[in-house]
């Protein structure tokens, strides 16, 4: 594997961007209201970007092999898979809970 | 501990082919422990998820009565721990061990800035009667305490009927507030400790950066414990707008 080393300048665009995102999220959650499940939606999509970006860049997975990614990718693969059926339950139960 | 008769920086340890491999394994060690800790945090989310789904107005008063001011300085707080951990990892790589110290000094500081900001939260939680367990639980003390802080367009107000009692116009059952609490301790409790534990692993990499023990061919240690920081601040970039904002 190519020891690939990260420059300063990098990891401070990085923060950057981590930092704006948290702003927005303070903001679109405090300012703007959508209704109904709108805010969750945005705020856990805004929350995904700020995963990506930590796990791209400050966890090295941009730089990294094959291997690794596919590791993360089953962990939060079957998270999704445990989220989704959940909600499947959740949406097309005919009794109330 | 025994001291190594070989020299770390240069040679890899005899079950391994060279430093290469060396690094590719414990890294991807590191790497399948992160996918465990994905799943183990992703059980507590989904409890999160489907409780919010089936209580979603009791779930916004809970969120309310968290001080969110003090959560976003949090999150700031652990994104700049994350930005002086990865930089940390860029200076070893690099062969500048005693940079590295000083940066994971920085990493360990805003930790403990972590931890303090949020043992204030737990004792302020703690003296209104919302701490859900040993008999702390103060069901009336929790609802008023959640009612006062809620935003002000909510359109409802919580409360607790008696057996029998039904409730009045604009009133929601909010006898499902302690769950809230359960999974708000829970989740940010197992967070802390995983911090904690981080503090650990911290003053570890800073005797064996004092110590000039890393070099360009030999960091697995600090990238190791990097990929460890990262993973608790993406865990608390879901939990604070869960949490705190919506």
């Amino acid at each position: 594997m190519a020891h690939h080393i990260v420059p300063l300048n990098t990891n401070l665009k990085t923060l950057g961007a981590l930092v704006f995102l948290t702003v927005l999220t303070v903001g679109t959650a405090k300012y703007i209201h959508l209704g109904g499940a709108g805010n969750l939606i945005l705020a856990m999509a805004i929350a995904c970007t700020k995963a990506g970006i930590v796990l791209s860049w400050f966890m090295h997975l941009k730089y990294d092999g094959l291997m690794n990614r596919v590791i993360a990718l089953c962990g939060l693969a079957f998270l999704a898979l445990f989220i989704g059926f959940s909600y499947i339950d959740l949406f097309f139960r005919t009794t109330p809970i | 501990m025994s001291t190594a008769s070989y020299d770390k920086k240069e040679q890899a340890a005899h079950h391994f082919k060279d430093l290469n491999q060396q690094h590719d394994a414990g890294k991807e060690g590191v790497w399948l422990f992160m996918a465990t800790e994905i799943m183990m945090f992703g059980g507590l989310f989904v409890g999160y998820f489907i409780y919010r789904f089936m209580f979603p107005d009791t779930y916004m008063a809970g969120g309310d009565s968290l001080n969110w001011y003090l959560g976003a300085f949090n999150t700031l707080v652990l994104l700049l721990s994350s930005f002086t951990m990865a930089q940390a990892v860029t200076e070893t790589m690099k062969g500048n061990n005693q940079k590295a110290y000083k940066l994971i000094v920085v990493t360990t500081l805003c930790a403990f800035a972590f931890m303090v900001v949020k043992y204030f939260e737990y004792t302020a939680k703690i003296d209104h009667g919302l701490f859900p367990g040993f008999d702390m639980w103060n069901a009336q003390s929790a609802i008023e305490y959640a009612n006062n802080h809620l935003r002000s367009d909510a359109g409802f107000t919580l409360a607790l009927p008696a057996a029998g009692e039904t409730l009045g116009a604009g009133q929601v059952d909010g006898s499902s507030l302690k769950l809230f609490f359960v999974l708000y301790f829970c989740m940010t409790g197992l967070h802390g400790l995983h911090i904690t534990i981080g503090i650990g692993l911290m003053f570890w990499l800073m005797k064996r950066l004092k110590n000039n023990e890393f070099g360009p061919k030999y960091y697995t240690a600090v990238e190791g414990v990097g990929l460890y920081w990262h993973i608790v601040d993406v865990i608390w970039i879901f939990l604070f707008p869960l949490m705190y904002l919506i």
